[in-house]
């Protein structure tokens, strides 16, 4: 007797297959990966505190977008006056949030603050 | 049971009905599995490099104090170590010289840096496996560089660094703090800026406070600022993610527009026919949702298996001009999945939910007609 599978279930087997596949390559390819993943990490990590990096190596082509966090406002116009910012890499990140923020360090001359 | 039966035999139907009109059907498919792949790709990219990011900078100085004379960055005098390191709560403050060269030959930025602790002697460095990779003219492990002074300084490559540590260091040159100002021409008693370890985080802020009243024209950068800045990066309001989710979204609505108003002849005749032999509005509104829903659970499904094996098995090949712009330099990206079920759960919103209620509306509408002028 030949076995006929339902169209039903054989779409509601592809459903959990789907389900399977990306759980197992969720989990699965974390677990493989994990060890050699976070010894990356660790030594990535123990390089930017030996040699107290700021910035990821993200985007190498212009000076305020390879060190973002240090750049300021000014920074695309600083190479010549209308230096405009043209670079492809500055339409994927934002300004460092700390040029948008108030914690920009002012000193309140009024108040008095201990050496 | 019964339910459960009854769904069965629905989906049956649904799966028939499809597969007669399977052009269509596949197209929409395609159409609807690359959306979601897109947005799932930028997905999975963003929030794997925000968590590596974030993790990989954890180590990085508490605070950096730059010197800033008419708007710009300039060095900063090796005194200011000693009333800053006087303050409450400094632990050490160490100067960083650090900067750029630009190889010609090559056409890419290097960053150059003197390393606190380099172990070698002058004109020896340790180099990022992307400067290995990507300076033209590299012979017998060595660098030719032209100075500040037009001088040429043959290095000799020690050491480089691997490749797992791209992400931090692909274009780095580290040599001894004398190469360094050789090279770069940074007179002696200053320093790029300084790097100031801090014994309790929570006391930044003050301590930066304090180094602006000690010394005005400088600008101290927080480690918690950096690690608020890279948690942000490729967010959906940053440039280039706007234009992809615009572009998809918008792609999106057309899609789901064309389904919501009106079926084709060939759909309401079918309805008009299961209304005339008895179907109920009800059955027809199952059915309808059932078509709504496996187009979008297959496409969603196939699209974040996709996605998936884009961003993590193939290191996101489709990214990659776009985030290289114009830079020779570009790290190997090993980058570990942090699937974020809240945004998981959102994508999932955004194109299921919505897709399976515009199918309804024509449905409803066709099946509430009377059969007769229906088949008409």
């Amino acid at each position: 007797m030949a076995f006929a599978l339902r169209k039903s279930d054989a779409w509601l087997l592809f459903l959990a297959g789907c389900i399977i596949l990306l759980a197992l390559a969720a989990n699965g390819y974390s677990a493989i990966h994990q060890k050699k993943h976070q010894q990356q990490i660790m030594n990535a990590r123990r390089l930017v505190g030996r040699l107290g990096l700021t910035d990821l190596c993200l985007f190498t082509e212009a000076r305020y977008t390879r060190h973002w966090s240090q750049a300021d406002l000014h920074a695309p116009f600083q190479d010549h006056p209308l230096s405009l910012p043209h670079f492809p890499s500055e339409s994927h990140v934002r300004p460092p949030i700390h040029l948008k923020t108030v914690s920009r360090h002012e000193v309140d001359s009024t108040a008095k603050i201990l050496p | 049971m019964k339910w459960i039966q009854r769904q069965k035999y629905f989906l049956d139907f649904t799966l028939s009905s499809l597969l007669r009109r399977k052009g269509k059907h596949l197209s929409l498919l395609v159409v609807y599995t690359l959306i979601v792949f897109l947005l799932g790709s930028v997905m999975l990219f963003a929030g794997a490099v925000r968590k590596t990011a974030v993790d990989v900078l954890t180590d990085g100085p508490e605070m950096t104090v730059q010197r800033i004379i008419a708007g710009r960055h300039d060095f900063i005098p090796l005194q200011y170590i000693e009333p800053i390191q006087k303050i409450r709560g400094v632990r050490t403050v160490r100067p960083r010289l650090w900067g750029y060269h630009f190889h010609p030959a090559s056409g890419a930025n290097y960053t150059l840096m003197a390393a606190p602790d380099f172990e070698y002697g002058p004109d020896q460095v340790i180099v990022g496996a992307g400067v290995v990779r990507s300076w033209s003219g590299i012979a017998e492990d060595r660098l030719y560089l032209v100075g500040f002074d037009g001088r040429a300084h043959l290095l000799k490559i020690v050491e480089t660094l691997d490749s797992g540590v791209d992400l931090a260091a692909a274009d780095l040159i580290l040599m001894s703090a004398s190469t360094f100002r050789d090279i770069t021409g940074v007179p002696e008693g200053y320093a790029a800026d300084l790097a100031v370890e801090i014994r309790n985080p929570r006391e930044c802020a003050t301590i930066a406070e304090k180094v602006v009243r000690l010394f005005p024209e400088t600008r101290p950068i927080l480690k918690s600022e950096i690690l608020r800045t890279y948690a942000a990066v490729f967010d959906w309001r940053s440039g280039y993610v706007v234009v992809l989710l615009a572009g998809s979204v918008l792609a999106f609505f057309i899609f789901a527009w064309d389904r919501a108003v009106g079926l084709s002849a060939e759909e309401r005749g079918e309805i008009g026919v299961l209304r005339a032999v008895g179907w109920d509005v009800s059955d027809i509104l199952i059915l309808k949702w059932w078509e709504g829903g496996v187009v979008s659970l297959t496409a969603f499904f196939l699209g974040m298996i996709g996605a998936y094996f884009h961003v993590f098995l193939a290191s996101a090949p489709l990214f990659a001009h776009a985030l290289k712009g114009w830079a020779v330099l570009y790290p190997e990206l090993h980058l570990y999945p942090d699937p974020n079920p809240y945004e998981i759960g959102a994508l999932f919103f955004l194109t299921v939910v919505p897709f399976g209620f515009v199918t309804l509306i024509p449905a409803w509408k066709a099946a509430v007609t009377d059969p007769v002028s229906v088949m008409r």
